[in-house]
């Protein structure tokens, strides 16, 4: 074992309780750090994986319907479309337009859909709905329903639509029932129930009716036309840039999820920023713990490290004994801390759940968390017992011996 | 040419303290040690031996004057070259011991040349296995330093600074708080390596019976060599 090592870990082992204490120290903040991200990034995670699994990262809509959110999803003002019946208007030559957008940089996926607001009948019940006309395989590389069907399957084709179980229920439908769309302008379509879904949204599972682009074409009067483009891309917080640069290029008014949910990017936001608070904090706690420590064993060892220097040990080496003790004490802490944390946030995770047994609390234990405690750790280590350490390598050795 | 040379030659050093207050510690001392010589330094308390030994032992640099050793002038030697020069050409016996608690007999005296080479040897612990073997130690070979009486630990002391073979030892009151016996013991012993090894010692003590069996004695009086 190299001559620091050696010094080094005897140090720590002879310093028992003093390393024990500091080791817990260390082990307690690294596991609030693990676990304050873990549960963190698990919330903000699940949030915008919620969020995203109901709307289009990028809608595109004709400049001049700028004042209608027309996909927002959990706010679709459907009472507003319904005091405005005002006819939807068409992208113009969209098809080109959707060619054109597919080429730029970060957006994986389009799709063009009539959208527009109908109510749905059946017997005597009515309700209002959105109702999606889709291309099918293009509307699914956007949203994708078909892994949350809860009966039927996504089987939109001719008179085949799939609807939300919120509105399967208030209107009784099971699949292979029939059930009318009309628009307030007094146009109407008979449609089959063929699959059911549950997106996890009650206002989408309520009010979501998706059928073929030819079924809302004929319904809104709008033949060959496409309401909006949806599109999908790479990176989700990318949204934004993409959609700015798109409402330029195409004329288009563009609408990114961020803007239709700042209120969400807000929330997560300062979520973030007081989770970096908080871990920040326990950072400078962990230093100066650990820098205390090495300060301490310093100034009692002071003459031992003094006869060190007297027998012909280099500063250097003198240097790297208290770096090497300061990065063990990181590294261990932090081996004990990432269990302990994940522990905590595992315990946490059962201690709520939702109906269908999933975790209220959702945590998010990634390799990456793991290495980028312990890495955080490792250099707080370093990074305290640097001014300790080098305090012993600039110890004089006469002095040190004489009043050691 | 080799035995020609001093293994020490001590040239008009003067150490003064105190930043405001100068108090001048040392006037100026001349001395040379020849191979294979056996020292004792006397004086009275306060007259500047540990601070001539701590010159000579580059722990301290001199306000002026120059320590040579072995021919090699020490004055503008950096601190690593003071290290290494200091590691290779001396050895240390302190008046308290000053081993490391938290390690072995055998580590300790181990120690100089594994911090030097930066990775233990097994002929690091064969050679120090029988140094302490050599100061009658064999049975506390792997005993901690703090499980050691007194002179036993001093002993080890002494193993450590002759591990490396230096050519000079410097010894502060190696014996200053054993008792009689321990003290003829831990004297004989560095005798014999003084005889046997030609190995040159520099001896501070305040016993008279020490002082008595060495071949020379320098007596320093208020920061002068008055003997
Ligand atoms: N670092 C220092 N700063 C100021 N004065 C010092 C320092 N070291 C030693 N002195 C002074 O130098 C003088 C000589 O001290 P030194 O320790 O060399 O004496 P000594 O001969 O070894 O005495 P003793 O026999 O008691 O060990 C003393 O007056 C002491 O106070
Ligand atoms: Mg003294």
């Amino acid at each position: 074992m190299p001559f620091e090592w050696f010094v080094a870990i005897r140090y720590l082992r002879e310093g028992r309780v003093q390393t024990l204490l500091i080791l817990a120290a260390v082990s307690v903040g690294v596991s609030v750090i693990v676990f304050l991200s873990a549960l963190i990034n698990g919330l903000q995670t699940s949030l915008l994986k919620q969020t995203l699994g109901t709307q289009p990262h990028i809608t595109l809509v004709p400049a001049e319907l700028v004042a209608r959110p027309l996909f927002a999803a959990t706010t679709v003002a459907a009472t507003t479309i319904e005091k405005s019946p005002q006819r939807l208007q068409s992208i113009n030559q969209w098809p080109t337009v959707l060619e054109q957008v597919e080429r730029v940089p970060g957006v994986v996926a389009a799709s063009n859909t009539v959208t527009g607001a109908a109510f749905a009948t059946r017997g005597v019940a009515e309700k209002p709905v959105l109702v999606h006309g889709v291309d099918p395989e293009r509307f699914l590389s956007v949203i994708d329903v078909r892994s949350k069907m809860k009966a039927g399957y996504f089987r939109v084709s001719g008179d085949g639509v799939v609807i939300g179980v919120g509105l399967a229920s208030l209107l009784g439908l099971a699949i292979g029932d029939k059930l009318r769309l009309s628009t307030t302008l007094g146009d109407d379509a008979l449609v089959v129930v063929r699959g059911i879904f549950d997106l996890g949204n009650k206002d989408v599972n309520e009010r979501w009716v998706i059928s073929t682009l030819r079924v809302a074409q004929t319904l809104f009067d709008l033949p060959a036309g496409a309401s909006s483009l949806e599109l999908r891309v790479a990176s989700v917080f990318d949204a934004d840039t993409i959609a700015k640069d798109l409402a330029e290029r195409t004329g288009l008014e563009a609408n990114s999820w961020m803007k239709v949910n700042a209120q969400l990017l807000v929330g997560l936001r300062s979520q973030s920023n007081s989770k970096v608070m908080i871990q920040f904090f326990v950072v400078i706690a962990v230093a100066l713990g650990i820098a205390s420590v090495l300060i301490v064993s310093v100034v009692q060892k002071s003459r031992e490290i003094g006869i060190l220097r007297a027998v012909g040990t280099p500063a250097s080496r003198v240097l790297r004994v208290f770096l090497i003790q300061g990065g063990v004490l990181g590294l261990t802490g932090s081996i004990t801390g990432c269990a302990l944390g994940a522990l905590f946030a595992k315990f946490f995770q059962t201690l709520a759940s939702n109906a269908d047994g999933s975790p209220i609390f959702p945590v998010e234990l990634s390799p990456g968390l793991f290495a980028g405690a312990s890495a955080l750790a490792i250099l707080i280590g370093l990074g305290s017992a640097l001014l300790p350490a080098r305090r012993a390598a600039r110890l004089d050795p006469g002095e040190a011996i004489r009043h050691g | 040419m080799a035995d020609a040379q001093p293994v020490l030659q001590v040239e008009q050093l003067v150490k003064e303290f105190g930043d405001g207050v100068v108090t001048r510690v040392l006037h100026g001392i001349d001395l040379q040690l020849q191979r294979g010589e056996l020292v004792a330094l006397i004086g009275p308390s306060g007259s500047g031996k540990s601070t001539l030994l701590n010159l000579i032992g580059l722990l301290d640099r001199p306000t002026s004057g120059r320590v040579i050793l072995q021919g090699k002038d020490t004055r503008g030697l950096d601190d690593r070259a003071l290290t290494q020069l200091r590691g290779e050409t001396l050895g240390f016996v302190f008046q308290f011991h000053h081993l490391l608690p938290a390690f072995t007999a055998q580590e300790n005296v181990m120690l100089p040349a594994y911090a030097r080479a930066g990775q233990p040897s097994a002929a690091m612990r064969e050679r120090a296995a029988e140094m302490l073997r050599a100061v009658g130690l064999a049975a506390k070979i792997t005993t901690r330093i703090t499980d050691l009486s007194g002179g036993q630990q001093q002993r080890v002391a002494i193993a450590r600074a002759l591990a490396h073979d230096p050519p000079l030892v410097l010894a502060d009151e190696p014996t200053g708080n054993l008792d009689t016996a321990s003290a003829d013991e831990v004297f004989e012993l560095m005798r014999r390596c003084n005889a046997e090894r030609g190995t040159t010692f520099l001896v501070v003590t305040h016993d008279p019976r020490i002082a008595a069996r060495c071949a020379r004695v320098i007596e320093i009086v208020d920061g002068r060599i008055a003997r």
